[in-house]
């Protein structure tokens, strides 16, 4: 995979403590460009944490990520969100008294202007920045396949449009890394496997993925290669199939005994 | 039956004014759940500086208009930004503070904005000049004077101008998300203390509106006079449903109606026991009554408390 090579996210030595209580610690890892990596690992190992870290939630105590060539140690969420970086939450944080639609174009403002003045005004530019704000919104909408339920309050959507509707705000932002946190928990078995294509063609059009998830078939089949995580630390990283048959991933998921 | 629709006519008036300050409170309150008590001081700086700058200008030879649109102007940027300053000086230090420290805080900056105008601009009551002709109309065997029209006229635009303001533009949009979520509004690019700083921003220069309105309604400015419009426009907010736009208005107008009918008839109908004077009374009423009986307000939903 030559033309996929190049390094989007390294991560190197990061380390975060709450109190006494070590959530990473001496990760390194790195994603290359246009890949779907799968973070995995029990529950309270870390992946979160290593997301909100990477979204500007957390700051972390130690080592360093560097992201699209610019090193980034301590950073607020919408200078990472400028920099390319997009997430969406284990538990869905959309507006909830929004529509979908204006959930979308709240997700266009990192690469839109308008402040007070134009507010204020509604001069010709403004208005002309409106219109395409709504108009990718829908684009983007539809992308996901809910542009049925544009004007519905994002509260009042399906549990599986709402993840989707997480989605497609996330790619409004224009990402180069999109982060989902278990896009696919609670999902049926029909949502999951149209959730699989959805993935997949995001990562077609150049984005790439990072993504926690449970499921196992899931990430068996969606992700290029997948790093394991255990008490904040790294136990194993490689393709799929490799890490699903490593002792210490086995050990760390079914206990000490069965290694 | 003229006494009704005078009564009508008053309260709409009032109620106008209840209602542009009412939404400087819920517009706040939206966003960070905070009471600014400190928003009726700003309705009276903005009456105290576009009096200052009448006073100034009365001499010229400026038409009243352009006159009273120069003091506007006036009020509103000095509303503007005391209401920035006030959130950055006053409350963003304390935002993750325990709830009771900034609401200590917003009844501390209003002490001290009562006391400097005090100092400022004296004890006295002034008088606010009359720019606008006080041509009466007769309407139904009930009066009501331009100045009157005027003020729900500007009142009925600028409200619209904020729906619109809020619903349909970028500025708008991210005023409502950093309300709903500030984490995921951060994670969109919103930059949240900008949007909180606009929002103080916009409400105060509804209030320096809604100042210059009640002092040409009434002729009279005093340094005190932010106090009890302060606290009756927080009741509209509540009896709306403090936290929603539609519901500062409606409860602007409704508690403007309730008190002039209830000052109307008061009189007649407790026979003489208690008479117009006891108008301010109405409002407490109204407010202990929906906290009782619905706390969310008319318009306003069950919140969950915020952690």
């Amino acid at each position: 995979m030559t033309p996929q090579s190049e390094i989007l996210l390294q991560l190197s030595g990061v380390g975060k403590h709450f109190g006494g209580l070590t959530a990473l610690s001496e990760v390194s890892l790195h994603i290359r460009r246009c890949e779907i990596y799968g973070l995995i690992g029990p529950n309270g190992a870390g992946k979160t944490t290593l997301f909100n870290i990477l979204t500007g939630l957390y700051q972390l105590d130690a080592g360093s990520f560097t992201f699209a060539g610019s090193s980034f140690a301590s950073c607020k969420p919408h200078l990472l969100a400028q920099a390319g970086i997009a997430r969406t939450f284990q538990n869905i944080r959309l507006f909830p008294n929004m529509t979908a639609l204006e959930n979308i174009m709240v997700g266009r403002h990192l690469r839109t202007h308008g402040g007070i003045w134009a507010a204020l005004t509604r001069h010709a530019a403004a208005r002309r920045e409106e219109q395409e704000i709504s108009q990718r919104a829908l684009e983007l909408l539809r992308y996901v396949g809910i542009n049925r339920s544009s004007h519905t309050l994002a509260k009042n959507l399906s549990y599986g449009e709402q993840r989707r509707l997480e989605i497609a705000r996330a790619l409004a932002t224009e990402p180069k890394l999109l982060a989902l946190d278990e896009p696919a928990a609670g999902m049926n078995a029909t949502e999951t496997a149209s959730l699989k294509v959805l993935l997949q063609t995001i990562r077609a059009s150049g984005i790439t993925v990072l993504l926690i998830e449970h499921d196992v078939k899931l990430i068996m089949g969606l992700c290029d290669r997948v790093a394991v995580l255990d008490y904040g630390k790294k136990i194993a990283e490689g393709v799929p199939a490799e890490v699903r048959n490593d002792p210490a991933v086995i050990a760390a998921y079914i206990g000490g005994g069965a290694a | 039956m003229e006494i009704l629709l005078q009564q009508i006519i008053n309260g709409l008036v009032q109620g106008s004014v209840y209602a542009l300050v009412a939404l400087g409170y819920t517009m706040v309150y939206g966003i960070l759940g905070l009471i600014n008590f400190a928003h009726g001081e700003v309705v009276m700086v903005g009456a105290m500086v576009a009096l200052v700058v009448i006073k100034a200008l009365l001499a010229s030879a400026l038409s009243p208009v352009l006159v009273l649109l120069l003091s506007l102007l006036a009020a509103v940027s000095v509303c503007m930004a005391l209401g920035y300053g006030i959130e950055r000086i006053a409350y963003r230090p304390l935002r993750h503070a325990p709830r009771l420290a900034p609401l200590i805080t917003a009844i501390g900056v209003s002490i001290v904005l009562q006391t400097l105008a005090m100092i400022i601009w004296g004890r006295e009551y002034h008088a606010f000049p009359q720019l606008l002709p006080n041509v009466a109309h007769s309407l139904g065997g009930a009066v009501i004077n331009e100045v009157q029209i005027a003020i729900v006229l500007v009142a009925v635009l600028v409200m619209l101008a904020l729906l619109l303001l809020v619903h349909r533009t970028r500025l708008g949009r991210a005023m409502r998300a950093v309300a709903e979520n500030p984490a995921a509004a951060a994670l969109m690019g919103v930059n949240i203390n900008g949007v909180i700083s606009t929002t103080f921003m916009l409400g105060s220069a509804l209030a320096a509106l809604a100042g210059i309105m009640v002092s040409a309604n009434y002729g009279i400015v005093h340094y005190y006079m932010g106090f009890m419009l302060g606290l009756k426009a927080f009741t509209a907010a509540v009896l709306g449903g403090i936290g929603n736009l539609r519901g500062a208005m409606l409860g602007g107008v409704m508690l403007g109606l309730i008190e002039s009918l209830g000052a109307g008839y008061s009189g007649e109908l407790t026979g003489g026991v208690f008479g117009s004077n006891y108008q301010d009374v109405f409002a407490f009423i109204v407010l202990i009554a929906v906290l009782i009986f619905r706390p969310s307000g008319l318009l306003g939903e069950r919140v969950a408390e915020r952690a």
